[in-house]
C-alpha cells in the first residue's frame, strides 16, 4: 500500500493501477457518451431552423441558437385541430399530478402508519392484497375503470384521472411508507400515546416529520409515474382535458403538413422537464436525508 | 401520588395465556421492581398498567379507581422506555414540552414546567439540541425529564438502563432513585438485572413464565426465596441447588454428606446453599473438588462438584485463594443457610 489522496481515501499506487484507472474512466466516459448523445441531439436539432435540418447533418451542431421551435412548440404548435401549442396541456398535467401525487402520498403514508403502528388482526392481509395492486397491469383495468369513471360523471375530465392515478399509487405510495414505518421504533408511537397523542396527532407530528426520507422517494415515483403515464391519459381522457403525454403525441404524430423536427423535439424536452426539475430538487434532498440518518448519532 | 393494584391480571394474545393472574398492591410512593428472564411478562405486564396493552382478565386499579377501560393518556402515568423513544426531529425542549402543549397549557407554564425539569437533570445546556447530538446517558435523562414535567401519579420504567453502559448504569440507577424518593411518586420499574432490582426495589416483584414467584423486599427475597426459581434469580452467583433428602433433622446430600438442619421434614427435598453461605473449615460437613478458581479480589469463587459426585457447586470464600483444580476442600455450612424447596412444586419448605 503506498499513497493516499487528500481525500483520505487510501488508494493503491504503481503502473498497473494507473493503467486500470484510465480503462475504467474509458468506460465510465463511453456509457456517458451513449446516454447523452439522444439529449445531445434533441437539444441541438431543437435549436435549428427547419433549412438547417434538411440540409445539415443529424449530428452536427446548430449555426446559430434560435428559440423559434420551442416557442412553437409552447404556444403555437397544432394539437389536432388546435393550435395554442402545449400551454394548455402542460397546466393540465400540473392540475393533474399535484393533486395526484399529493393524495396518495398522505394516503399511502396514512396507511403505512395504520399497517404497521395500529395493528389489527388482518392488516398482513390487508397488506398483501394492496401490495397485489402494485402488480396489476395498467391495461387490465382500462374497462371497468372506464366504466366505474362513467357512472361517477367523471369520465373525459381532470379529477377523474386524477381518481384513477390516485387509487392506481395508493399500492406503491402504502408499500414505501410500510416499510419504512416497520424500521420505526414502535416505542415512539407508544410514548406519544402516554403523553396524550391520538392517532392524526401521532400521525402529522411525530410519524410523518420522522418519515422524510419515505415521502422524498414516493413523491419522486409518483411524479415520474403520473406525469410520463400515456396509456390513462389517453384512454380516461379527451381533447381539452389531455395530458402533455398525449397531447406531444399528437403533436408529433400529426400526418398533416411538413415534419417540424425542431419543433417535436422542443416539445419532447418541455414534456419531460417536470420529472427532471423533480430529481433535481428532490434528489438532492433525498440523498442528505440518507446520509444524515446513515451515521449513528 | 397514586396506589396501584393489580388483581388477578391476566393476559392472552389469541389462545396463548402469557400471564397467568398477577396480583399486587402497590403502596404510595413505593418503588416497585418487576424482574425475571426475558420472555417472563414483566414488559408485558407494564404495558397492561400503561394501558398499551389490554388487560385480557382481571383489574388493574390506579389510586383505588379501575383504569382497565382507560386511555394511557387518562391514567396519569408516565413512562419511560428502553430506547428512550425520544422524538427525533424535536429539541430537548420540544420531547419534553409535548405533553404539556397536547394538555393545552399556557406557554408561561410550559417553559416553567420544563425549565424545572431540566435543571433537577441537569439539561439545561442541552434543551435546544437535538437528541441525535446527545449521548446516551443525556438521552436518558431527557426520557426522564419527558415523563416527570408531566407530573404524573405513577412512574413505569421498562429497562430504562439496559442501553447504557455499566458505570453509567450504577450513577443512573442512584438518579433515577434519588429522583423518585424526591418527586415521592409510585413507581413501577421493570428490569431483568437483578442487580438493579436489589438496589432500587422498596419491595420487587420476581416473575417467571407468566406467574408472580414472590412479591416482598429485596432482603425477604434474599434470605427466605418462596420459591426455587426466585432463590436461583436473586442473588450473584446463583444459589447450588442439588437434591438430596431429609433425614432426621439432618440434609442428606449427593456424595453422603449430612447438614444438621431442620426436623420438620422428611423425604426428598431441593436444598439449597447460597456459595457465600459457606466457609473454609476443616470439620465442614461438606466435601468440594474444585476445577476452576475465580479471584475477583475481595472473594473467590470455586468452582467444581460435590466430592465424589457429578453434581455441580460452587462456592464463594472470603479473601484470595490459590487452587489446583482437582483440589478437595472441606466446606461449613450453617443450619440456618440451607433453603429447602419441595422437589416437585418448587415451593419453599423450610
Amino acid at each position: 500500500m503506498s499513497g493516499s489522496g487528500t481525500d483520505g481515501i487510501v488508494r493503491q499506487g504503481g503502473w498497473r493501477h494507473r493503467v486500470a484507472r484510465v480503462v475504467l474512466y474509458a468506460i465510465l466516459g463511453l456509457f456517458c457518451l451513449y446516454y447523452l448523445v439522444p439529449l445531445v441531439i434533441m437539444v441541438s436539432t431543437s435549436f435549428k431552423s427547419l433549412e438547417e435540418i434538411r440540409t445539415g447533418s443529424l449530428i452536427s451542431l446548430p449555426q446559430e441558437i434560435r428559440f423559434d421551435a420551442w416557442a412553437k412548440a409552447w404556444g403555437s404548435a397544432c394539437v389536432g385541430v388546435r393550435c395554442d401549442g402545449l400551454r394548455p396541456y402542460m397546466w393540465n398535467s400540473v392540475a393533474m399530478v399535484i393533486p395526484a401525487v399529493f393524495i396518495s402520498t398522505l394516503l399511502g403514508a396514512l396507511n403505512g402508519y395504520a399497517l404497521t403502528k395500529w395493528r389489527f388482526r388482518g392488516a398482513d392481509v390487508i397488506f398483501a392484497l394492496m401490495l397485489f395492486g402494485a402488480f396489476i397491469p395498467f391495461q387490465v383495468i382500462l374497462l371497468p375503470m372506464a366504466r366505474a369513471l362513467g357512472m361517477m360523471g367523471l369520465a373525459g375530465t381532470i379529477p377523474g384521472l386524477i381518481l384513477v392515478h390516485t387509487i392506481y399509487g395508493l399500492a406503491f405510495t402504502t408499500l414505501f411508507f410500510r416499510n419504512f414505518f416497520i424500521s420505526v421504533s414502535d416505542s415512539i408511537v407508544h410514548a406519544a400515546m402516554v403523553d396524550g397523542a391520538g392517532f392524526f396527532s401521532i400521525f402529522f407530528r411525530i410519524v410523518l416529520p420522522m418519515a422524510i426520507p419515505a415521502m422524498v422517494v414516493t413523491v419522486i415515483w409518483q411524479f415520474t409515474q403520473i406525469w410520463n403515464d400515456f396509456l390513462f391519459g389517453v384512454a380516461f381522457t379527451v381533447g381539452d382535458s389531455n395530458p402533455v403525454t398525449v397531447a406531444l403525441n399528437n403533436v408529433v404524430n400529426t400526418s398533416t403538413g411538413v415534419k417540424e423536427y425542431n419543433v417535436d423535439m422542443a416539445a419532447a424536452i418541455i414534456a419531460a422537464l417536470p420529472t427532471l426539475a423533480v430529481y433535481v430538487i428532490a434528489g438532492t434532498y433525498f440523498v442528505r436525508g440518507l446520509a444524515a440518518g446513515a451515521v449513528k448519532g | 401520588m397514586a396506589t396501584v393494584s393489580l388483581k388477578n391480571v391476566k393476559k392472552r394474545f389469541g389462545s396463548t395465556e402469557v400471564i397467568h393472574g398477577v396480583s399486587a398492591d402497590i403502596a404510595d410512593g413505593e418503588f416497585i421492581v418487576i424482574v425475571g428472564p426475558s420472555g417472563c411478562g414483566k414488559s408485558t405486564l407494564l404495558r397492561m398498567v400503561a394501558g398499551l396493552e389490554t388487560v385480557s382478565e382481571g383489574v388493574v386499579e390506579i389510586d383505588g379507581a379501575r383504569v382497565n377501560e382507560k386511555e394511557p393518556m387518562d391514567r396519569d402515568i408516565a413512562m419511560v422506555f428502553q430506547n428512550y423513544a425520544l422524538y427525533p426531529h424535536m429539541s430537548v425542549r420540544q420531547n419534553m414540552a409535548y405533553s404539556l402543549k397536547i394538555a393545552g397549557l399556557a406557554k408561561s407554564e410550559i417553559d416553567r414546567k420544563v425549565g424545572e425539569a431540566a435543571r433537577l437533570l441537569q439539561l439545561e445546556p442541552y434543551l435546544d439540541r437535538k437528541p441525535k447530538q446527545l449521548s446516551g446517558g443525556q438521552r436518558q435523562r431527557v426520557a426522564m425529564g419527558r415523563a416527570i414535567v408531566r407530573e404524573p401519579s405513577v412512574f413505569l420504567f421498562d429497562e430504562p438502563l439496559s442501553n447504557l453502559d455499566a458505570k453509567l448504569r450504577v450513577q443512573m440507577r442512584l438518579e433515577i432513585r434519588q429522583l423518585q424518593a424526591k418527586l415521592g411518586v409510585t413507581a413501577l420499574y421493570v428490569t431483568h438485572d437483578q442487580v438493579e432490582a436489589m438496589t432500587m426495589a422498596d419491595r420487587m416483584i420476581v416473575m417467571n413464565e407468566g406467574r408472580a414467584e414472590q412479591i416482598g423486599t429485596p432482603l425477604e427475597v434474599y434470605e427466605k426465596p418462596a420459591t426455587l426459581f426466585a432463590a436461583q434469580f436473586i442473588g450473584s452467583p446463583a444459589m447450588n441447588v442439588v437434591s438430596g433428602t431429609l433425614e432426621g433433622g439432618q440434609a442428606v446430600l449427593p456424595g453422603g454428606a449430612r447438614i444438621a438442619c431442620c426436623t420438620a421434614h422428611e423425604g426428598p427435598a431441593a436444598i439449597g446453599i447460597r456459595p457465600e453461605d459457606t466457609h473454609a473449615d476443616a470439620d465442614g460437613a461438606l466435601e468440594m473438588a474444585v476445577d476452576i478458581a475465580e479471584p475477583l479480589g475481595a472473594t473467590t469463587l470455586l468452582h467444581g462438584t460435590l466430592y465424589g459426585t457429578e453434581v455441580a457447586f460452587t462456592a464463594s470464600l472470603p479473601g484470595v485463594h490459590r487452587m489446583e483444580a482437582g483440589t478437595v476442600l472441606r466446606l461449613a455450612v450453617a443450619p440456618a443457610a440451607i433453603h429447602l424447596f419441595d422437589p416437585e412444586t418448587g415451593r419453599r419448605i423450610g
